[in-house]
C-alpha cells in the first residue's frame, strides 16, 4: 500500500466549499474534522466515524463536506456516498432546529408508538423524516432505544422520555420551542 | 470480586489450549442468536494459520426490544473487556474491537473509560501482567443499520464500508476482519468467560439443561407488569418468567410472547410450561434470538405484528440479493393487504409460498430469518388472519359455521 501521507497539506483552503454557514464556523467546522483525520491517520477505514464527526459539526452531512472527506481519504466519492447513504443515521439533508425520535421498537410498538407519531404526524403537519417549513422540529424514528422498560419512549433533543402519551410528547415539543 | 484475577489466572496457569478446552467444556453456546457453541468456535479460530488474528465482539444490539447487552456494557464493562483478552489470549490474538451501536452513548462513554482504566493498570496493552501477552482493543461505533450485526456485514463495517454481508463461507473464522482468521462474539458470550474460567467449567455446566448451560438474560418488555431484565437458569419456564417475574398483564390475559425479534417468533400461551432452551424454542418455531421477550395481550393483533416485523425487515433489508430486497416488500404489501380486509385465502397461499422462498434463497439470515414471524403467527394464529380476510370469505366462512 502506498504511504498514506498524514502530511500532505490540507488543500481545503483552495478548494474551501460555499456553505450556507458564515465562513468563520465553517472553519471551525472544518478544523475539527481535520483534527479527526489526522487522529485516524487519514486511513480509509474510519471513513464512519469520520463521518460521524462531520455531522456532529456541520448537522448534515452536505455534498461539499462528502467530496472534502473523499479527498482527504484518497477515496472515490462514490465510495464516501455509497457509506453515507448506507446508515440511517447519516443525514444528506438539513435537520430542524429541534428534534423529537420517536421510537419504533416492538416493545414501544407494542403500547401504542405507533399512534402516539400519528398524532405528532398530524399535528407538525409532517411525516416523520421530514422537518417542519418553519426549520424548527425534525420528527424522526428509531428501531429501539435500548429503553424499552420505558415504552413507549421517545427521544426529545437527546432526552429520553418515557411511558409517554401523545399528550406528554406535544407538550414535550412544545416545551423544546418555547425555551428558544 | 476478583477483577482481572481470571485473566492472570489464564495466562501464568492454563495454556491456551486448556483455556479452549474449558470454555468447551462448560458448554457454552453463544447469547447472540445462533448459540454456537463457543469452545468450538474459538478452536476453530486457533487452528487457523497466519500470524494476525482479531478479536470482535459484537455490540451492535439490534432486536428492537433487547437490551440486555447495553444494561452490561453500562455497568460491568471491564467484564467483557476481560472477556475478549481471554479470548485473545486462547486464539492467538493481540487486537480486539468492540462494535457498538451509536444508539448507546452511555456504553460507549464507559468502555472508553474502562479500556482507559485497563490501560493504566496494564491490563490491557503490552505485556499484561508483565506476561508475553499483548492485547488492545478498539471501538468501533455503528451507524444505525440492523443488519451490521451480521457478522461479515459487521466486519465490512470496522473496514469502513457498506454492512453489506458476503456468503459464507468462508466464515470469519477463516477469512475475517482484513482477511485474517477472526473470531466474533456476543458481548452476553464474553461476559460469561470470566466466571467459567474462574469457577471452572463443571460448575458452570451444572446449571441450565442437557444442551443449553449456564444462564440467560432476558430482557422482559410490552404488555408485562414489570418490565426489565432477567437472569435465569436456562430451562427455567415461560410460565415462570412471565407470569411470576413479570406479574403477567395488568388487565386481561397474556396471549402470548415473542423472542428472537425480527427473526423469531410468537409463542402463544398455551405453551407457556415449555423450558427455555435454544432447541426447544426452536421447535417451537422461534427461537432464543439475543434474549428480547415481548408479552402480548388480547389487545394485540398477531398480523399487524407480522406486518410490523415485515416492515422492518423491509426497511433494514441491505439490498444486496433480490429474495430479500424484493420479497420483503412484496410480503409487506400482501400483509397490508390483510390488515386492511383486503385479501383473499388465496393471498395467504401466496404469501405462505413466498415467505418459504425469501427464506431458502436469501443470502445472509436477515433474509433467511425475515418470514418467521409471519409463519409463526400464520401456525398460532391462523383465525386472525382469516378474521381479517375481505368481508363477502367471511360471511362465507360465518355462513358455513
Ligand atoms: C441480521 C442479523 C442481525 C444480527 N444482530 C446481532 C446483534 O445485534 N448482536 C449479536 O451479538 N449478534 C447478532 N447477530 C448474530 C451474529 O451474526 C453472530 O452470529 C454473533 O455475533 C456470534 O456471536 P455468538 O456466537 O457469541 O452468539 C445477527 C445476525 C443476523 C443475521
Ligand atoms: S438477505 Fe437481505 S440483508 Fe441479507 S444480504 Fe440479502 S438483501 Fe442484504
Ligand atoms: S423498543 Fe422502544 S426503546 Fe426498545
Amino acid at each position: 500500500m502506498p504511504a498514506l501521507s498524514p502530511q500532505a497539506p490540507p488543500d481545503r483552503l483552495t478548494q474551501h466549499p460555499s456553505s450556507p454557514q458564515d465562513s468563520a464556523t465553517c472553519d471551525r467546522h472544518y478544523k475539527t474534522l481535520d483534527t479527526t483525520l489526522k487522529r485516524n491517520h487519514y486511513q480509509p477505514d474510519a471513513l464512519i466515524e469520520v463521518l460521524h464527526k462531520a455531522q456532529e459539526s456541520f448537522g448534515y452531512l452536505e455534498d461539499e463536506v462528502l467530496l472534502y472527506i473523499a479527498r482527504q481519504l484518497k477515496q472515490p466519492l462514490s465510495r464516501v456516498y455509497g457509506v453515507a447513504s448506507f446508515y440511517h443515521l447519516f443525514s444528506l439533508k438539513p435537520s430542524g432546529i429541534h428534534n423529537c425520535v420517536v421510537c419504533l421498537g416492538t416493545a414501544c410498538y407494542v403500547k401504542g408508538a405507533r399512534q402516539i407519531l400519528d398524532r405528532l404526524e398530524l399535528e407538525l403537519a409532517i411525516k416523520v423524516g421530514e422537518t417542519t417549513s418553519d426549520g424548527q422540529i425534525s420528527l424522526l424514528s428509531a428501531r429501539c432505544l435500548g429503553a424499552c422498560g420505558l415504552a413507549p419512549a421517545a427521544v426529545f433533543d437527546g432526552e429520553v422520555g418515557g411511558k409517554l402519551t401523545a399528550e406528554d410528547a406535544l407538550a414535550r415539543l412544545q416545551a423544546l420551542t418555547i425555551n428558544d | 470480586m476478583g477483577g482481572y484475577e481470571p485473566l492472570y489466572h489464564a495466562l501464568y496457569e492454563l495454556s491456551s489450549a486448556a483455556v479452549i478446552e474449558e470454555i468447551t467444556k462448560s458448554g457454552l453456546r453463544g447469547r447472540g442468536g445462533g448459540g454456537y457453541p463457543t469452545g468450538l468456535k474459538w478452536a476453530t479460530v486457533a487452528k487457523m494459520p497466519g500470524k494476525q488474528k482479531y478479536v470482535i465482539c459484537n455490540a451492535d444490539e439490534g432486536d428492537p426490544g433487547a437490551f440486555m447487552d447495553r444494561s452490561v456494557l453500562e455497568s460491568d464493562p471491564h467484564r467483557v473487556l476481560e472477556g475478549m483478552a481471554i479470548a485473545g489470549y486462547a486464539i492467538g490474538a493481540n487486537h480486539g474491537f468492540i462494535y457498538v451501536r451509536a444508539e448507546y452513548p452511555l456504553a460507549i462513554q464507559r468502555l472508553t473509560k474502562a479500556i482507559q482504566q485497563a490501560k493504566k493498570y496494564g491490563l490491557l496493552g503490552s505485556q499484561i501482567f508483565e506476561s508475553g501477552f499483548d492485547f488492545k482493543i478498539d471501538i468501533r461505533i455503528g451507524a444505525g443499520a440492523f443488519v451490521c450485526g451480521e457478522e461479515t456485514a459487521l466486519i465490512h463495517s470496522i473496514e469502513g464500508g457498506r454492512g453489506n454481508p458476503r456468503p459464507r463461507p468462508p466464515y470469519p473464522a477463516e477469512v475475517g476482519l482484513w482477511g485474517c482468521p477472526t473470531l466474533i462474539n456476543n458481548v452476553e458470550t464474553y461476559a460469561n468467560i470470566t466466571p467459567i474460567i474462574r469457577k471452572g467449567a463443571e460448575w458452570y455446566s451444572s446449571i441450565g439443561t442437557a444442551g443449553s448451560k449456564g444462564t440467560k438474560v432476558f430482557a422482559l418488555t410490552g404488555k408485562v407488569q414489570h418490565t426489565g431484565l432477567v437472569e435465569v437458569p436456562m430451562g427455567t419456564t415461560l410460565r415462570q418468567i412471565v407470569e411470576e417475574m413479570g406479574g403477567g398483564v395488568a388487565e386481561g390475559r397474556v396471549k402470548a410472547v415473542q423472542t428472537g425479534g425480527p427473526s423469531g417468533g410468537c409463542i402463544p400461551a398455551v405453551f407457556f410450561d415449555t423450558p427455555v432452551d435454544y432447541e426447544s424454542l426452536q421447535q417451537l418455531g422461534t427461537m432464543m434470538g439475543s434474549g428480547g421477550m415481548i408479552v402480548m395481550d388480547d389487545a394485540t393483533s398477531m398480523v399487524e405484528i407480522a406486518q410490523f416485523y415485515m416492515d422492518f425487515c423491509r426497511g433494514e433489508s441491505c439490498g444486496k440479493c433480490v429474495p430479500c430486497r424484493a420479497g420483503t416488500v412484496q410480503l409487506h404489501e400482501m400483509l397490508t393487504k390483510i390488515v386492511n380486509h383486503q385479501a383473499t385465502e388465496t393471498d395467504i397461499e401466496q404469501m405462505e409460498a413466498l415467505c418459504q422462498m425469501v427464506k431458502e434463497m436469501s443470502l445472509c439470515g436477515l433474509g433467511q430469518s425475515a418470514p418467521n414471524p409471519v409463519l409463526s403467527t400464520l401456525r398460532y394464529f391462523k383465525e386472525e388472519y382469516l378474521a381479517r380476510l375481505r368481508p363477502e370469505v367471511e360471511t362465507f366462512a360465518t355462513a358455513k359455521d
